[in-house]
């Protein structure tokens, strides 16, 4: 129940787990952000829709990822979100950052950041930006580790 | 004074009876300043290439439109989408929006209803009247429809893998109003292929799927008429990142596999064919959105016509329903939302739309409020009483540029569509990914072209301004999640649970033999059985869809 991809012969700049957790079924957003981040040159696996915290934590562990991408249309966020980072804590990987993306809205995401999300994207939020915020989480990732 | 003779025809025969059963809604039309506007204007000597492709509105090939008078007899129905939190708070959005003058409504039920889990249930968690209202037992249907008569407003719910369950609770409310089943009016979603292709709210895999589909329209074609069993969606599709000739393509291609199926199962296309109804997007690009329903209509009645041989006008008309674009919209500077979803609601009538979403402007941000919700059907108030669109038929027909590009995508469209066929049909096509395959690329390429600069997006990359105060969003409220599972036990509670068990086990035995599923589930719902329950039993004999991502 996954694919993964990478842009090119280039040297990896890292591994990505994009995940759908919840029941949202939205995936133009998370499709485009994974061929978007693996044509920039990182091993990208996306889980496919409707995964449990649980398991996009444990795919997360099993593969090795530097980051995780979230993608959420579906305003379960608040709920579904925490619940990622508290699996992915379960299994040790507190360290790993967890950027996300989808119908969020500005109220949201203070108590979404506090509660350990590294950052937020809403629609209309430029690919530059995107990948920068990956870039910037998995080489401090590397740094820590 | 036209003095063709195909038009002195149309007008006889086609216009003529028409308008002695539905008579327009003015003696005259006019514009602002006085000029009479003309029911139809036509070329003053139509070519053969005009009667061919064109012709006349309420005829085959229906390019100008499904009625001789379109909007000049009745205007397309104002059908606001909307549902949230719990049915009780849900009821309460859509008699505001009545009183505000819709025509219709429109139920957008939250992910677990769509995907048969309980309020209870873990997977729901988080997700309970979050996208739209919960609904677990007849008990919330009737708290939904509260004061609501349903012999009187016709009702459209976008439900698909759970079609047959909500269908039939709708039917057993309207009993309990005292509302014959046969009088029930509304369309149901109900296309499931294209949630494998686009939208994901599929539960068992394709075959039992299309039995469903196949049970709700012979179903609905003997018991309940007037109801639409269907609704073949391209919105999905076209929100999912395909082009406007992919759209139309990928619809019709459904169409044509749910067309052969309930052929397969013995029904008849005179019969089912009249109510099978559609709907699409429509984005802001005016001039192709025009093109394409134009194209959809003339495309879908040669289909008709060619492939299944049936020359019923009542088969050919492709009826629609259209929503302005969701993936249009942006978060930055919300309120230029509502020029874009003007536009679209624009090229939508001028396509001959049968009924009509429009967008609020804050649905980048949230569900919309009560009052981004009331403008949004304001701007189809605007376009139907002060434009004067409503007042002629098919307004851009015969212009150069139009007609080409109508041409052009019926063309394309009926290209992919044999490239369909190659594939073995829309089933095969879909199986192996190749549907989704064509829609990601054209996604992509859209997403490249606004990164680039090379498709301007005003906010986005172009035209940008700093963020000024966020305007208030809609929010759910939490509490909403644990309310309904305590309305759930409390039915629970009160029902006879040796007769849920009954109808349940009868169900299963229907389930796993031919008969049609709808009896056995009418009769499950009035006794309080659940979705989740009903689904457990389908889940069971059907199995569960397993993509390939």
């Amino acid at each position: 129940m996954r694919v993964a991809m990478n842009g090119g012969t280039q040297r990896s700049r890292g591994r990505v787990l994009i995940g759908k957790p919840g029941l949202d079924g939205h995936t133009r957003g998370a499709k485009f952000i994974a061929k978007a981040l693996a044509d920039h040159g990182y091993e990208v696996i996306y889980t496919g829709i409707r995964r449990t915290p649980a398991e996009i934590a444990t795919a997360a562990v099993q593969e090795d990822v530097d980051v995780v991408g979230l993608s959420l249309l579906s305003g379960a966020h608040n709920t579904l979100f925490p619940q990622v980072l508290a699996e992915l804590r379960k299994l040790g990987a507190a360290d790993v950052p967890v950027i996300a993306g989808g119908v969020i809205p500005q109220a949201d995401i203070p108590g979404l950041l506090t509660a350990g999300i590294t950052a937020v994207f809403t629609p209309g939020a430029p690919i530059e930006q995107i990948l920068a915020a990956f870039d910037e989480a998995c080489t401090r990732r590397r740094k820590m580790s | 004074m036209n003095t063709n003779e195909d038009f002195r025809r149309w007008e006889n025969e086609i216009l003529r009876p028409f308008l002695a059963q539905a008579p327009e809604r003015a003696e005259q039309f006019a514009t602002g300043s006085g000029l009479e506007l003309p029911r139809l204007a036509v070329p003053a000597e139509p070519t053969a290439a005009y009667s061919r492709d064109l012709g006349f509105p309420g005829e085959f090939p229906f390019t100008r439109g499904i009625t001789p008078t379109m909007y000049r007899g009745r205007l397309w129905t104002f059908r606001q989408y909307a549902g949230f939190s719990t049915a009780t708070e849900a009821n309460r959005r859509y008699r505001y929006l009545l009183e505000q003058g819709t025509t219709g409504l429109s139920v957008a039920f939250d992910l677990p209803t769509q995907l048969g889990l309980d309020s209870s249930d873990p997977m729901s968690a988080g997700e309970v009247g979050r996208v739209g209202v919960a609904i677990d037992t007849l008990a919330d249907m009737e708290r939904l429809f509260a004061g609501i008569p349903l012999d009187r407003v016709s009702t459209s719910m976008t439900i698909n893998a759970t079609a047959p369950i909500l269908l039939a609770m709708y039917a057993v409310v309207a009993e309990r109003q005292g509302v014959p089943i046969a009088r029930i009016r509304g369309t149901l979603q109900n296309d499931i292929l294209k949630e494998y292709i686009a939208r994901g709210t599929y539960i068992f895999p394709p075959a039992p799927s299309l039995r469903l589909v196949s049970d709700v329209i012979a179903w609905c074609a003997r018991e309940a008429p007037d109801f639409n069993p269907i609704s073949i969606s391209g919105y999905h599709i076209r929100e999912a990142g395909s082009t406007a000739v992919q759209e139309v393509a990928f619809t019709l291609g459904n169409a044509i596999a749910y067309i052969e199926r309930a052929l397969a199962a013995g029904q008849r296309l005179e019969d089912f064919g009249p109510k099978l109804s559609f709907f699409f997007c429509v984005t802001s690009d005016v001039l192709e959105e025009v093109a394409k329903f134009r194209a959809a209509r003339r495309l879908y009645a040669r289909i008709i016509r060619d492939r299944f041989r049936c020359d019923h006008a009542r088969c050919q008309m492709l009826r629609f329903h259209t929503q302005t674009a969701g993936h249009t919209l942006t978060a930055q500077q919300p309120d230029v939302n509502i020029v874009r979803v003007t536009l679209q609601a624009l090229a939508a009538v001028l396509g001959g739309t049968q009924s009509l979403h429009t967008n609020a402007r804050d649905e980048a941000l949230a569900l919309p409020t009560e009052a981004a919700a009331a403008l949004a059907l304001r701007t189809q108030q605007v376009l139907a009483y002060e434009s004067g669109l409503a007042q002629t038929v098919d307004p851009l027909g015969g212009s150069f540029l139009i007609e080409q590009l109508t041409d052009e995508i019926e063309r394309q469209a009926a290209a992919l569509i044999a490239e369909i066929d190659g594939r073995g049909g829309m089933g095969p096509a879909v199986a192996d990914g190749w549907v989704q395959s064509r829609i990601e690329e054209a996604a992509y390429r859209h997403q490249c072209q606004i990164e680039s600069g090379e498709r301007q997006i005003v906010g986005v990359n172009c035209a940008v301004a700093p963020e000024t105060a966020t305007p208030p969003v809609f929010a759910v409220d939490p509490a909403v999640e644990a309310r309904q599972q305590h309305q759930l036990a409390e039915t629970l509670a009160a029902r006879d649970a040796a007769a849920v068990r009954e109808s349940l086990a009868r169900l299963d035995v229907v389930a796993a033999g031919r008969e049609n599923v709808m009896p056995a589930l009418l009769d499950a719902v009035r006794r309080q059985a659940t979705v989740g329950e009903i689904c457990a039993v389908l889940r069971g004999r059907f199995g569960v869809h397993q993509p390939s991502v």
